[in-house]
């Protein structure tokens, strides 16, 4: 058990917010639902967020010159505030969707079909 | 055998939470469960923030997200529930090809995380030395702030910033992030200053533009938000599914 009595690094949080990462498209390519749809984004944003954290982190960049600062923290806190935006919007266009269609499939969003 | 690193297994403890909890994001049918599944997984990257050290970051997450974001989240699932448990199933096709594409991807960046040295762990003892040498770093700022403010018109401000600046420190080590990034997002990088230098260096600029474009975009995309989702009419019976 390296991984109990060793200090970890960026890569160890790299890789959790690859695993967010690809949760989160694959939740927006078999989601048939608007909101899971939803959900899958909120999870590909959060993987990019663990990313910017990790390399803005002194805990774990020990050399400075690789290390992204604050920087990195106030850009993952716009994505914070981004990512509540589109999730207000997006939720208005799915609850319009549902008032048009009675439903939430966006297979049944084929309106424009050409 | 060597001593259990307590920071190495909380982050195993919170990754394996956050990555299961994504999973199951993706395998649950019923959106409830997925709801409840993405409150627990977000809750537990806030928890891999306050390890990596982003303090606010990790605050903000879980006040905005899992606070704000999946209350809204749930209210549409409530908003929009035909029945007691729906579940749209999606076809095998479907599924096959977002495995391959997954597996894909994890092939691509799972090797590309390890692959650089410097993101790699490294001793323990290395973290002593440099929480030492950012605790000189904070000194010698808070010197050059108190030099600036001698000469600069604004000098209560200075006095106040730089009095907050040095009760800012938890017992020796770190500081707390919350006023390097209240003061970043109002143009002054206080994390970048060098001692001994008057001048403004490039990149210490600070974030008031973005900070300001982002509020009016919320703005706007609330106002817009609510413009949308106001009922207007009930949809007609004959178009149920």
């Amino acid at each position: 058990m390296e991984l109990l009595t060793h200090p970890v690094g960026v890569s160890h949080f790299l890789v959790v917010g690859a695993v967010l990462f690809i949760a989160g498209v694959v939740c927006m390519a078999v989601k048939r639902n608007a909101l899971g749809i939803l959900m899958g984004i909120e999870l590909v944003l959060n993987g990019a967020n663990i990313n910017f954290v990790a390399f803005s982190s002194e805990l774990l960049n020990h050399d400075s010159s690789y290390r992204l600062g604050l920087d990195g923290q106030l850009i993952s806190l716009f994505v914070i505030v981004l990512a509540a935006a589109e999730a207000a919007v997006a939720l208005a266009i799915t609850l319009n969707f549902y008032n048009n269609h009675s439903t939430v499939d966006v297979d049944r969003a084929d309106e424009l079909k050409g | 055998m060597d001593a259990i690193n307590w920071h190495s297994l909380f982050f195993l403890l919170f990754a394996v939470v956050a990555c299961g909890s994504a999973v199951a994001v993706v395998v649950a049918t019923n959106i409830v469960r997925m709801a409840l599944c993405l409150i627990v997984s977000l809750g537990a990257t806030s928890g891999l923030f306050f390890l990596a050290g982003a303090d606010f970051v990790g605050s903000m997450q879980l006040m905005i997200y899992v606070g704000g974001t999946l209350v809204l989240l749930i209210f549409g699932v409530m908003l929009t529930a035909q029945g007691p448990f729906i579940s749209m199933r999606t076809g095998g096709g479907d599924w096959i090809v977002a495995v391959m594409l997954s597996g894909c991807l994890a092939a691509l960046l799972v090797p590309a995380a390890f692959s650089v040295v410097a993101w790699r762990n490294q001793p323990t003892v290395a973290v002593d030395a440099h929480a030492d040498q950012h605790a000189a770093d904070e000194r010698g700022a808070t010197a050059k702030i108190h030099q600036v403010s001698e000469v600069g018109t604004h000098e209560s401000a200075n006095d106040a910033a730089a009095v907050s600046f040095e009760g800012d420190q938890i017992g020796e080590g770190r500081p707390r992030t919350s006023t390097h990034i209240g003061l970043g997002l109002l143009g002054a990088r206080v994390d970048r200053l060098q001692p001994g230098s008057a001048d403004l260096k490039p990149g210490m600029a600070g974030y008031l533009l973005p900070f300001e474009l982002v509020s009016v975009h919320l703005l706007v995309v609330l106002v817009g938000a609510a413009y949308l989702a106001r009922t207007k009419r009930r949809a007609k019976p004959q178009r149920e599914a």
